[in-house]
């Protein structure tokens, strides 16, 4: 429709009457006179405060030295002389009458308009608790509340904050800023839960937490209760626990100021605000409502962004256009008390779907999240805390198709990396190419370590390691090819064959003939796997105990909380219904949250050190035994159910994956190895992404070798087609040994494989056609593994000095570590989160002996 | 569990606690133990016999697991990786040597009629 309220050009102006001076009814009064340029709009602006337009926004800057002429919004002089504007500087809108189009203000005048915009704000909620309105309760919403906030401050201690919202955490620093003690009460499990999500929420609080701000999450304020002098002195939590303090600011949230419209008849939402269309007008054409105040598309909005887009759509529409509002972008970038937090498009992962991708560096207290669409194809949104540098890229890229996968957006890649790029490369340490190009070239790194303590970068999660050391080499920096400093010239390879062919049963006389110092966490761990390679008894005997890391050394997978997770083997998958129950049974009387393994078999988390001799003593008695989830040695046999069962199947693919796994038990490699058997080209049991594949034919079987999962999925090769089960299992022994004997640390087969001169070709000569001559050698390697093979956990149970180490203290044996604590999740047991913790506070939860 | 009287050189600022026989740690191994004033500390034995006594708080991890880390050198001074995400501390001056705004809070320990004493400073 056209506007009737707009007046004719060549008339006497018309007359709009803007209700509120805040940030937004500002914008539109400058925005509408910078367009209109002919005059055609007279403007009356009622400011309620005694104060015009001011940046509220930033108003605990207030607090740190910002005078009130630094917060204001209104351009030096622009309602002065102006015939047009007229500004009337606390007088407020008590009335609307819309069939005389007239506007009743404070000071009793009446004011005719042509046009109305309602621009009132909000107004902060403070929830209906006993004491709200005591001596030292305050809303964090005026200069007004912060003069009386500082007055009442003066000569105290302590304040607190209702709520741990974007608000609330400005009203926090506006108290650090009063040099007050301050708390931050929120009644959501997180900080800022509008914005981010829980991760997000978690690193934001470490870092709030490190500024000296007590966060009490997951906490609902019951009361304010005064002391002797009648104001604020104590706060009382739902939950009977309370705080002391001196001063307390609502910052709970806000509510929609639209009493004027209600009053006039006009529709409001459900939860407030007046109801406008895409065009900001309410159902009265000549009434418009922006701003907080505003229900446009349903919702309310608490920001300034929507805001200024409201308000230049009514200029816009008063003077004849057609802009409508184009919804709002609640994407948000801030600095929170000095923490970078950004939040952009669907960042919830609402949408239908919607599948998430998080990096979280604890160390550098950064937490990225990128939320694509279900096929992983396109950016819906993401979360940023701690380092929100990639915010504008990222939120560039939102609705469109990603430039590479979502490791290459947030860890950047070496397309992207140039050598003074600012492509990211370590996402969790924020680290830039340039960066490490500078570290490398002026500042003298010459090795990963080196790198990472110059840097920090590959700290986290360790993925962009493999990109350090590229960059170091296209630096032209020479690397050494030893394993660390205690063996600088030599690699895993080379120690194997010294220890093979020198005999060396330690690692002290190999540290000591061939090396440097008393080793580490790198070479210790791999001359234990070798020397379990060769046969040189339990793993945990004599000196080899101090070479173990701790998952080898307890024998189960330590987890974040410190406690252990224990994985019996299941081989082939195949478990009786009475060897399932006793499982159920251990976990149930342990208190174990269990869990199915991508590997077809059962993990039990939560158990503590001390637990893990009893739970083994029951599972060896019940038959099971080590499944060795905590070594680099094989896994699991995966294995789907073959032509027992299933009518495709064309071979016994679980009796097959059975006997391998039982044949390859306790053999310890470079790396995990993992793999699986199928029982017929549909390859259900995915055998192609194990190291060791088998796939059923007519004839036989095919063996594929190299396959991986994780970080970087490779399909397994075919090396050998239609074997019978005995030439299989030749070929199997010998490929597993030259692996373990040849492979550098941590190298899985895939990447063995392919680093291989000659790769499968090589492979397949020196595994079937012996070019190399030592196919003897592998075939008796593995007939001594396999005759050599004793289970880890009933070898330990049965040795009392070996059990002796499983203690949670040396002078307190049975005592459980209380900083373990456990919640309840969907029935089971798990690690509380840092707010949690806080919240089961004093008495913990019980921890079973 | 406190045993001032055995307790060599206890001073007014320092009060020793036996934790355990000495025999009973491995060498290069360490042991957790609970210890009056300092809470959980993480005791080791080096490989030329002598004990050193940290935290056994990982800063990084916020778990009671530096006990369970491996034990080595780095450039000669005696080390300790976490086994959570695998920092390696200094083991006489707690120091993190991947990151030296971390630390471990260090004990002074003794070895004294075949026990191992910690120190914590008088309360």
């Amino acid at each position: 429709m056209s506007t009737s309220s707009a007046p004719q050009p060549h008339g006497a102006p018309a007359h709009l009457v803007v209700v509120g001076n805040g940030m937004v009814g500002q914008r539109l009064v400058e925005s509408l006179r910078a367009r209109d340029e002919s005059g055609r709009w007279r403007v009356t602006v009622l400011c309620e405060e005694p104060r015009p337009a001011y940046d509220r926004v930033a108003l605990s800057s207030w607090f740190t030295g910002a005078s009130e002429a630094d917060l204001c919004l209104v351009p030096e002089g622009f309602y002065d002389g102006d015939p047009l504007l007229d500004l009337r500087v606390g007088e407020s809108a008590v009335a609307v009458d819309r069939a005389a189009r007239t506007v009743t203000t404070s000071t009793g005048a009446v004011v005719a308009y042509d046009a109305l915009v309602l621009a009132t704000g909000s107004y902060a909620f403070v929830p209906p608790i006993e004491g709200k309105d005591l001596p030292g309760a305050f809303v964090y919403r005026t200069i007004a509340d912060l003069e009386e906030m500082r007055a009442h401050a003066a000569g105290r201690r302590v304040g607190a904050v209702v709520g741990g919202g974007l608000l609330g955490l400005e009203a926090a620093n506006a108290l650090l800023g009063l040099g007050l003690e301050t708390h931050v009460v929120e009644f959501a499990p997180r900080l800022m839960a509008v914005q981010v999500d829980e991760g997000g929420g978690a690193v934001l609080r470490r870092h709030i937490e490190r500024l000296g701000i007590t966060v009490h999450a997951g906490t609902a304020t019951a009361a304010l209760r005064p002391g002797g002098d009648g104001s604020v002195a104590r706060m009382e939590f739902a939950d009977g626990n309370g705080i002391d303090t001196d001063l307390v600011v609502f910052a709970a949230g806000v509510r929609a100021r639209d009493e004027l419209a209600r009053s006039s008849g006009l529709t409001v939402g459900p939860r407030g605000g007046v109801v406008v269309d895409s065009a900001c007008r309410t159902e009265d054409p000549r009434v418009f409502a922006i701003g907080e105040c505003a229900c446009i598309d349903g919702g309310v909005y608490g920001l300034v962004a929507p805001g200024y887009a409201m308000a230049e759509v009514v200029a816009d529409r008063l003077l004849d256009g057609a802009s409508e509002f184009p919804g709002a972008d609640l994407s948000t970038k801030l600095k929170l008390l000095g923490v970078d937090v950004a939040s952009f498009g669907d960042a919830h992962a609402a949408s239908p779907g919607a599948l998430e991708v998080v990096y979280t560096d604890q160390v550098a207290g950064t937490y990225k999240k990128l939320v694509l669409s279900d096929d992983a194809q396109t950016l819906l949104g993401g979360v940023l805390v701690g380092d929100a540098s990639a915010y504008p890229a990222l939120r560039g890229l939102v609705g469109g198709p990603l430039p590479g996968t979502p490791e290459e957006v947030l860890v950047g890649t070496a397309e992207l990396a140039g050598p003074t790029g600012n492509a990211v490369v370590c996402s969790c340490a924020g680290v830039t190419a340039g960066e490490i190009t500078t570290a490398i070239c002026e500042g003298g790194c010459a090795d990963v370590p080196s790198l990472k303590s110059c840097t920090r970068a590959g700290t986290g999660c360790g993925s962009c390691v493999p990109l350090l050391k590229k960059m170091l080499a296209d630096a032209g920096v020479q690397q050494s090819r030893g394993l660390c400093e205690h063996f600088p010239e030599l690699n895993r390879a080379d120690l194997f064959d010294i220890v093979r062919v020198r005999q060396v049963r330690t690692f002290s006389q190999l540290v000591r003939e061939h090396g440097t110092g008393r080793g580490c966490d790198i070479c210790k761990p791999v001359v234990a796997s070798i020397l379990a390679s060769l046969g040189n008894g339990h793993i945990l005997a004599g000196e080899q105990a101090a070479l173990q890391d701790t998952n080898d050394h307890f024998l189960a997978n330590i987890q974040k909380d410190g406690t252990y997770s224990v994985v019996p083997r299941i081989p082939g998958g195949e478990i009786t219904p009475d060897k399932l129950i006793v499982i159920g049974e251990v976990a149930r009387d342990f208190g174990l949250y269990t869990k199915i393994t991508g590997g077809q078999r059962i993990d039990l988390f939560g158990a503590r050190v001390e637990q893990l001799p009893a739970i083994w003593r029951r599972l060896v008695d019940a038959g099971f035994e080590s499944g060795h989830a905590y070594g680099k040695s094989l896994r699991t046999v995966k294995s789907c159910v073959g032509s027992t069962w299933c009518r495709y199947g064309v071979q016994d693919s679980v009796g097959l994956a059975i006997d391998l796994e039982l044949r390859y038990r306790g053999l310890r490699g470079p790396h995990k190895i993992k793999a699986g058997v199928s029982g017929c080209a549909r390859e259900c049991a995915e055998a192609r992404s194990k190291d060791i594949g088998i796939i059923a034919t007519e004839k036989g079987w095919n063996l594929y070798v190299g396959g991986n999962g994780g970080f970087t999925p490779r399909h397994a090769e075919l090396l050998l087609s239609d074997l019978t089960t005995e030439e299989l299992v030749r070929y199997v022994d010998r490929y597993l040994m030259y692996y373990v004997r040849t492979a550098d640390r941590l190298q899985r087969t895939a990447a063995w494989v392919e680093a291989l001169d000659g790769g499968i070709d090589h492979l397949r000569s020196v595994i079937v056609e012996d070019s190399l001559g030592i196919c003897a050698e592998l075939d008796a390697a593995m007939a001594a593994h396999v005759d050599g093979y004793a289970d880890e956990w009933r070898a330990a149970l049965d040795d009392p000095e070996t059990l002796r180490r499983f203690a949670s203290f040396v002078n307190a044996p049975g005592e459980p570590d209380r900083d373990i604590v456990f919640v309840v999740e969907r029935d089971q047991p798990r690690p509380a989160r840092p707010e949690e913790r806080v919240l089961i506070g004093g008495p913990r939860l019980e921890v079973r002996k | 569990m406190t045993a001032q009287l055995e307790a060599p050189h206890t001073t007014a600022a320092v009060e020793w606690h036996v934790v355990c026989p000495v025999a009973q740690l491995l060498r290069e191994r360490g042991v957790a133990a609970l210890v009056p004033g300092a809470g959980q500390v993480a005791v080791f034995r080096l490989a030329d016999g002598s004990v050193r006594v940290v935290g056994n708080r990982d800063p990084f991890s916020g778990a009671n697991v530096m006990s369970r880390g491996i034990v080595g050198t780095r450039a000669g001074s005696p080390t300790v990786a976490s086994p959570m995400y695998k920092q390696v501390f200094d083991l006489v001056t707690g120091r993190c040597l991947d990151d030296e705004a971390v630390a471990l809070p260090t004990y002074a320990s003794r070895v004294h009629a075949g026990m191992v004493f910690v120190a914590v400073a008088a309360r």
